[in-house]
């Protein structure tokens, strides 16, 4: 029932990106229709080139369409101006890179406060906002720290509390944990777990077959297009033993 | 789980059955919640016959089945010895599913990529229990090492399909 009485957060139908002409045409997102809902962690996995980062980039305004639409809570985006687009991008959508993009000569609060002064916050307000979302990030003791002085696993928590801090409609993520080695990759995993739990959108695209694990549905996508829908939740629950025999 | 594990287990000091089975569940976490107590106890008595653990029969001379304390004979020690020495690993059967590709695709009874993604939903659902569990275990302990090795030959086994759709992506757009 709520399935269908929910309307969608994200809204795509017919989606395209179309690079070049004539030989040298690229269709770099060609037909994807995709419906994400409140509170779903959606991962979308494919090769480097099948499109997945310019998929993700028409979802959150940064790029324009060639042809199709996108809705967010209901409302076209792909053809408001840019001043409008603008503004949306700095309210409702976040995002956050593998290379975490944050400002290196500022602390890791003001990397997080930024986002809201821009949206037109307080000072105060941003201040204390930031500080909120580094505390429950486990980053309390580091708030005045340089990015230079944090690991990465660090770093990518304070892009994390950086795109929280306008609580968006929707997080979207392009490759979270691309730079991270494996114990910062887990430590990532827990963090949008966490945000999962506490009622976030989240749209992943990336190649790690780790992250995309963490989510409810994955879709795979190759050459432009979303071949395979996977929900992986309510998984294999008890077999895990199976797995390193010691069980059959 | 091999006759061996058990007694290993049993090689720091002799034990009860159930502090066997407390040493297995903190080494496996909560993996060894599928262990099944009963085949503790079948592994036990065969050993006993073997003659490679000998009960040590408690002070007060009761002889309950829950007081036996189990301990290594020589041969018993012998054998741990050789089973800690031995080069044994786990075959990941990659040969079957090879060649129920091949087999498909030959004879046309699936489309072997369609069968490809089928597994992969099968692993990354794995994946994700296995990622599930092992965010539950503090760092350090040695059921969150177990649980990222399963995490580890599962990343490389959806590697390994990624190359197969690739191959057979190739193939099929050449042929």
């Amino acid at each position: 029932m709520s399935e269908t009485a929910d309307p969608p957060v994200l809204h795509a139908r017919a989606l395209r990106k179309e690079y070049g002409k004539g030989e040298g045409l690229v269709r770099a997102v060609d037909g994807v229709d995709l419906d994400i809902r409140a509170g779903e962690t959606v991962a979308i996995m494919g090769p480097s080139g099948c499109g997945k980062s310019t998929l993700l980039h028409l979802l959150g305004g940064l790029d324009r369409p060639s042809g199709g639409e996108v809705l967010l809570n209901g409302r076209r985006i792909d053809n408001l101006s840019e001043k409008a687009l603008a503004r949306m991008r700095r309210t409702d959508v976040s995002y956050v890179f593998q290379s975490f993009h944050l400002m290196e000569e500022l602390t890791a609060v003001e990397n997080v406060e930024l986002s809201a002064l821009l949206a037109g916050c307080s000072p105060r307000t941003a201040r204390r906002r930031a500080e909120e979302l580094l505390d429950q990030l486990g980053l309390a003791g580091r708030s005045k720290f340089l990015p230079s002085a944090l690991s990465g696993g660090q770093r990518q928590r304070v892009a994390v509390a950086r795109a929280l801090s306008n609580e968006p409609l929707v997080v979207l993520a392009d490759e979270p944990t691309g730079n991270l080695d494996s114990a910062a990759t887990l430590d990532v995993l827990q963090l949008f777990d966490e945000l999962h739990e506490y009622g976030q959108t989240l749209v992943i695209v990336t190649h790690d077959a780790r992250i995309a694990a963490t989510a409810d549905r994955m879709f795979s996508m190759r050459d432009g297009v979303l071949i395979d829908e996977t929900r992986l939740t309510g998984g294999t629950n008890g077999k895990l033993g199976a797995l390193v025999g010691l069980e059959d | 789980m091999r006759q061996e594990v058990v007694l290993a287990m049993l090689a720091k000091e002799p034990s009860h059955g159930y502090q066997l089975r407390a040493r297995l569940r903190e080494a496996l976490g909560p993996l060894g919640d599928a262990m099944n107590a009963g085949h503790i106890y079948v592994t036990l008595t065969r050993l006993e016959k073997a003659g490679l653990v000998a009960v040590e029969v408690p002070a007060d001379g009761a002889d309950r089945s829950d007081r036996k304390a189990y301990g290594l004979t020589p041969d018993g020690q012998q054998r741990v010895a050789e089973w800690i020495a031995e080069v044994s690993w786990p075959k990941p059967d990659l040969a079957e599913f090879h060649l129920k590709l091949v087999a498909a695709a030959s004879a046309g009874l699936a489309d072997p990529l369609t069968v490809v993604d089928t597994q992969r939903r099968e692993l990354l659902r794995r994946l994700r229990d296995a990622q599930r569990a092992a965010m539950a275990e503090s760092a350090r302990s040695n059921a969150a090492l177990l649980l990222e090795g399963i995490v580890l030959r599962l990343q490389a086994d959806l590697r390994w399909l990624e190359a197969c759709e690739q191959n057979w992506t190739h193939r099929r757009s050449g042929s």
